[in-house]
């Protein structure tokens, strides 16, 4: 430890420390703009300057490093001087038109200009002009505001990964600019805004709407990826403004993905559903609440009564609450039918039963930093969890081995180790490979069904790799819970997290995906899993916030399920044309911002959360509708009065994280079975697809990352099939077919297509994996 | 084409005296010739004499040769900061980016000479351990870069670079590198970012280059002047080089002479020469006419007036002393036609179109400083400017990561101290206080190009 002297108060820090963290730690603020704790040092807005003892010049305290007896004086008449002065060289070319500034009230050029900036200006030449640039439908800009801080470089640099901002000319004229003709494409974009210490980049959608002293600041949660990232949502007059990062460095950081960001504008959207609706005689008719509930718990009951509760089915969105979840279950259950689930995307339910608990990451979130080796096995890693992604970035920065098994090969930002990609049904063997590998290295046996597996030189190379880590994590992503053969993935990942004694565990897809288990939202007692759901059509169901034909494994079959349903319940934010079609009565419940609940994210963390503005029109809650419900079907334990005593009731109070979280499973044998003839589907689900929420938001729609889907193959693929790219082909899987243009995507394995499920235009391409044909349209 | 003279030559002893307009002639510069002339004659003693990197370097120290590219830093205790024992690659940089207005002798060396710089880097690389190295080559010099990618393949062919040089075990390999024309590409840092690919900018420092520099390897970056120079102190002796300067400023030193002396050129005096005498040298002032200014060190030192600089020997503590600098001997010479306000105008134009962007007091304060300039020379200035000038151009010293801020302010801090009556006078009176027909005397450039377009 060093000791220092910041304005006379002595202090003992680390080596190392630079004197801006050692004020911070003593609780002295120094102005500053370009710095940020996140991003590198720059030391080039020299705000910061400060006195350090027998230093000639102010030093910047953002770059200096403590020595030991320094005495630095940050508001000595020559850093005040210094600090003063450098405020006028950024004042003399900036705009003085706070007033119109839609980053006015929220400032730090503002803000600091109070307190250094001189009464009246000395510079009388004219200002600098700067074009603006197009960055895209997030980021607003107003370059002139611009001062050259470079947080933003910075940040698409150094945390996003790719530098798409730069800055160009030099001088006064230096501007930053995206590259010619791009724009800021990145998944984690908006974040520039918040660093963006002047109004230079500014949030499009937010554009000039409210003044920040004019909000609301309510704490939330993101209801979106398994994340559950903090967030603080801004309110004006019951409607959801803008959506900030709320800082929790064990969860999201200072961060927040886009698509958490600008979801928001889905609430405010024109899609939402505002009353009650029971369709009659073919005819969709708005109906008091008390008339709908009626309807829909004749409907349940009518059925129950007729055909047996096992007619009944329950969807539940991983999206839903904690709260809404337990309750659906327990109305389902009350009602004697154990079908439900929440699992939509997941197609290999095999390990129902053998599980010891509830699976999750396997390990804290802020964990992930700490891994020196990291195998992640089917994930389209940076679209589905931009912000893990991101600290793997930082950590593959740092030095950790991160390497790669899946079947697409995008960008992903990261300094990869190594990565195989194969086809879909090649995964499980190409994991096996790795394990295999693994063992030879540590001379291990292995279950049966290994033997004919060799392992191929990238196998090799990730074991050696994960062999020399002391830290070590397997991750599965979505794409590797949603494959046929999940349970073959989890026994593999099982098995090397054995050889290894490394952590295991899988990337929570939504934000309920550890919630909806702790919840009993999946079959308890031999019940119907979301696929036999669909399989196996029922007369009546229950949706809660899904939307079967885009949030199921196979959506064109739940469609047809849903279709011939005697009765479809739908509790959703919102009215799609499809719930028009099938459903027959339709409840508005609130979304997240609207009601009280809890999310359980990945690493098992319960987050609780209050509606942040009133409901919209006439929705409700929807853990009060299940209640009132409960109460109509006069089934026992509905008695709760708020969302609170639901989850108490669920978690047994309120633990920071949930009990019985387990990765464990029962051991199995392997058979990694050939791969299957014909073209393979790879179905990924595009960021802004993902759930009904992100789906309505218009800015998140006119980004790079939500165009229409394509039908990519590699070069090799299309040849085979004698098609170029661009050209418009028909894709069929059983009867149904679509017509998507043939894309060339060096990315995706031999004989394999890669189409984005979640969209409209693919949901006649059915299931997510499996064979299809495909022929010129 | 500059006019070599000099008195005790080490550098330009060799130079002959091609004719440009006869570029068959213009064949000095090739190995052959260079070692007629006893090159490479330093290398091989170094190894003949199996000399350790510790005794080159104390033979550097003893030269006190200082670094020519104009901070003046002895170049042999620069070379002691790489860090002996360090494991992976470490380089050398030669800083050919002589951007420097009013300097052109690294030019010169380039085109004359480049096999001495060569040999001056493979003997530095040898002194610090290192084996590769960079000459980076201002972009407007190209046929110089191109003329240096020859004299590189020369010294391959010869075994003067490459693996096992002349069979010493030592493997050392050079490249050259040209930037793009910017000035800021001179700063050391800024030099390496541009080496690397990146925009030129300078890195904040520490840590230093010596221990983080180039593609992040201890790293120690030279100017031209000074690595040519090694080759004779290693053949010499560092005490020779010392002789022909004077106590703490070792050697010859390369000065060019601009403005207004009937010769203009490169001229290679020892240090501690008597201005006077460099004066004569150039041939005196043109047309007799009396000195006004001279700046002594390259743009970004303060100027001096006459009676100043007439008592100045060309030497780092004389000129220090005088209240300038000797910088990269750029010596510029201005007679009593020159009118000091539309002389600094395109100066502080210099320095507002080369700031690199970065730090915001040169960022912003460059461009202030030439608008304030610009407005007085063209009768709009106000009895505020020169008060707010000086204090302008001194708020954005000390201030900033590199030199380049300095650079912008001392001339305009030197230019209103010792010519305050001739700015007063601009902005008092509209018009300049030097009558249009003697600036238009005294230079062809406004006769020529610009007529009736003084101040």
């Amino acid at each position: 430890m060093l000791n220092i002297e910041i304005d006379g108060k002595p202090l003992q820090v680390e080596p190392g420390t630079t004197v801006f963290e050692a004020a911070r730690s003593a609780g002295i603020y120094i102005p500053h703009f370009c710095y940020h704790k996140k991003l590198s040092i720059a030391a080039n807005c020299r705000m910061c300057l400060v006195q350090v003892e027998k230093a000639p010049k102010p030093m910047p305290a953002c770059a200096t490093v403590v020595t030991e007896g320094m005495k630095v004086f940050t508001h000595s008449p020559l850093a005040a001087k210094a600090q003063r002065d450098v405020m006028e060289f950024l004042l003399i070319n900036h705009p003085l038109d706070c007033p119109i500034c839609d980053q006015g009230g929220e400032c730090q050029l503002q803000d600091l200009a109070v307190g250094y900036g001189g009464s009246h200006a000395r510079f009388q030449e004219e200002k600098r002009v700067v074009t603006n640039k197009d960055l895209g439908p997030l980021v607003a800009t107003d370059m002139t505001r611009c001062i050259n801080c470079t947080r933003c470089v910075r940040f698409t640099q150094e945390i996003a990964g790719y530098m798409e901002l730069g800055q160009a000319y030099r001088g006064d004229r230096a501007e930053i600019m995206p590259f010619l003709g791009k724009t800021l494409d990145s998944e984690l974009s908006g974040n520039v805004i918040d660093l963006c210490p002047v109004g230079a980049l500014t949030s499009k959608p937010f554009r000039f709407a409210a003044r920040t002293w004019e909000l609301s600041r309510r704490k939330s949660i993101s209801p979106h990826d398994g994340l559950g990232s903090n967030l603080v949502v801004q309110v004006l007059h019951d409607k959801v403004k803008r959506v900030l990062p709320l800082e929790n460095e064990a969860i999201n950081e200072c961060w927040l993905s886009d698509k958490e960001r600008f979801s928001y504008e889905a609430l405010n959207g024109e899609e939402r559903l505002t009353r009650p609706m029971v369709k009659q005689g073919g005819q969709w008719r708005e109906v008091d609440w008390n008339v709908a509930l009626d309807y829909a718990s004749h409907a349940l009951r009518d059925i129950a009564r007729d055909h047996g509760a096992d007619a009944l089915g329950a969807l539940v969105s991983p999206h839903a609450t904690l709260e809404e979840m337990a309750l659906t279950a327990k109305l389902m259950r009350g009602l004697g039918s154990d079908n439900i689930d929440f699992r939509l995307r997941q197609s290999d339910f095999s390990l129902d039963g053998q599980r010891s608990g509830t699976p999750w990451l396997g390990m804290r979130i802020a964990e992930l930093g700490a891994l020196d080796r990291v195998l992640v096995v089917g994930s389209f890693l940076r679209k589905d969890h931009p912000l893990i992604a991101q600290r793997l970035r930082q950590s593959a920065k740092k030095g950790a081995q991160v390497s790669l098994l899946h079947s697409a090969d995008d960008e992903l930002f990261i300094k990869l180790f190594a990565k195989a990609i194969a086809a879909p049904a090649q995964l499980p063997a190409l994991f096996a490979e790795v394990v295999k590998a693994v063992a030879e290295l540590k001379n291990a046996p292995l279950d049966a069904g290994f033997e004919k597996v060799g392992a191929g030189e990238t196998a090799r190379s990730i074991a050696a790799s994960l062999v020399s880590g002391t830290n070590v994590g397997i991750l599965l992503g979505n794409f590797a819970q949603q494959h046929p053969q999940a349970a073959t993935l989890h026994r593999l990942a099982q098995q090397l997290a054995g050889l290894l004694g490394a952590k295991f565990g899988f990337l929570g897809e939504a934000a309920n995906s550890v919630g909806g288990y702790v919840a009993g939202t999946a079959p308890r007692q031999g019940g119907l899993n979301a696929a036999r759901l669909v399989a196996e059509p029922r007369r009546a169901y229950l949706l809660l916030g899904v939307e079967p034909e885009l949030d199921c494994a196979d959506g064109a079959a739940a469609l047809a399920a849903l279709r011939q349903a005697a009765s479809v319940i739908v509790l959703s934010p919102f009215k799609s044309q499809a719930a028009l079609d099938y459903a027959d009565c339709l409840l508005p419940v609130a979304p997240f911002t609207e009601t009280s609940g809890s999310f359980v994210n990945t690493e098992g963390r319960a987050q609780s959360f209050y509606a942040v503005c009133k409901p919209l029109g006439e929705t409700r809650p929807a853990w009060k509708v299940l209640r009132v419900l409960g109460n109509l079907l006069e089934l026992a334990g509905f008695e709760h009065e708020s969302s609170e005593q639901v989850r108490d009731e669920v978690l047994g109070g309120k633990p920071e994280f949930v009990a019985g979280l387990d990765n464990a499973v029962t051991p199995g044998t392997f058979d990694f079975i050939a791969a299957s003839p014909g073209l393979q589907r790879i179905a990924d689900v595009p960021i802004y697809f993902a759930d009904p929420l992100v789906r309505r938001a218009p800015s998140l729609q006119s980004t790079h990352d939500a165009v229409a889907p394509t039908a990519r193959m590699n070069a090799a693929t299309l040849t085979k099939l004698g098609l170029t790219a661009g050209e418009k082909v028909k894709v069929g899987a059983g009867g149904a077919a679509c017509h998507l243009v043939a894309e060339l995507d060096a990315g995706v394995p031999d004989d394999c297509v890669r189409i984005a499920a979640a969209h409209a235009s693919t949901v006649a391409v059915g299931p997510l994996f499996g064979t299809l044909t495909l022929e010129r349209a | 084409m500059a006019i070599l003279d000099s008195i005790n030559p080490t550098l330009t002893a060799g130079w002959h005296r091609p004719d440009v307009r006869d570029l068959a002639r213009d064949t000095g510069w090739r190995l052959k010739d260079y070692e007629a002339r006893g090159g490479y004659q330093a290398l091989k003693k170094l190894f003949a004499e199996k000399m350790t990197p510790e005794q080159v370097i104390a033979e550097v120290k003893t030269s006190v040769l200082r670094g020519r590219g104009g901070a003046g830093f002895p170049t042999g205790l620069k070379w002691s900061f790489m860090p002996k024992n360090a494991a992976g690659e470490k380089y050398i940089v030669c800083n050919t980016d002589e951007g420097e207005p009013g300097t052109f002798k690294d030019r010169d060396i380039m085109r004359l000479d480049p096999h001495a710089v060569i040999e001056g880097m493979i003997i530095a690389g040898y002194a610090m351990g290192a084996q590769r190295g960079y000459n980076y080559i201002h972009g407007e010099i190209f046929e110089l870069y191109q003329r240096f990618e020859e004299a590189l393949e020369e010294a391959r062919a010869a075994g003067y670079l490459g693996r096992n040089i002349l069979g010493s075990g030592f493997d050392f390999e050079l490249f050259a590198h040209h930037g793009w024309g910017a000035y800021i590409c001179g700063e050391e840092t800024a030099l390496l970012e541009s080496i690397e690919g990146k925009k030129g900018q300078p890195r904040y420092k520490p840590p230093f280059p010596a221990n983080v520099g180039l593609y992040g390897c201890p790293t120690t970056i030279n100017n031209t002047e000074s690595l040519a120079s090694i080759p004779y102190i290693i053949r010499h002796g560092g005490q020779a080089f010392l002789d022909l300067g004077k106590p703490n400023n070792g050697g010859t030193k390369l000065f060019s002479v601009s403005g207004h002396v009937n010769k203009p050129g490169n001229y290679e005096v020892p240090l501690g020469t008597p201005f006077a005498k460099l004066l004569e040298m150039a041939g005196g002032m043109r047309g007799g006419r009396k000195l006004k200014a001279v700046i002594p060190g390259g743009s970004s030192a303060p100027v001096l007036p006459a009676d100043i600089i007439m008592d100045c020997t060309l030497d780092y503590d004389s000129i220090a002393k005088a209240g300038s600098m000797l910088g990269s001997g750029a010596v510029i010479v201005m007679d009593e036609t020159v009118c000091m306000v539309k002389a600094l105008e395109r100066l502080s134009w210099f320095y507002y179109e080369e700031s690199c962007g970065q730090c915001t007091p040169c960022r912003e304060g460059t461009g202030w400083l030439y608008k304030m300039i610009h407005r007085i020379e063209h009768g709009q200035g106000r009895a505020e400017d020169l008060d707010l000038l000086d204090d302008v151009a001194k708020n954005i010293m000390g201030r900033t990561i590199c030199a380049l801020g300095d650079a912008a302010a001392l001339p305009v801090i030197s230019f209103v101290k010792h010519f305050r009556d001739e700015f007063a006078y601009h902005i008092e009176h509209k018009r300049c206080l030097v009558p249009p027909e003697v600036q238009r005397a005294g230079s062809t450039f406004h006769t020529r190009l610009m007529a009736g377009a003084t101040c």
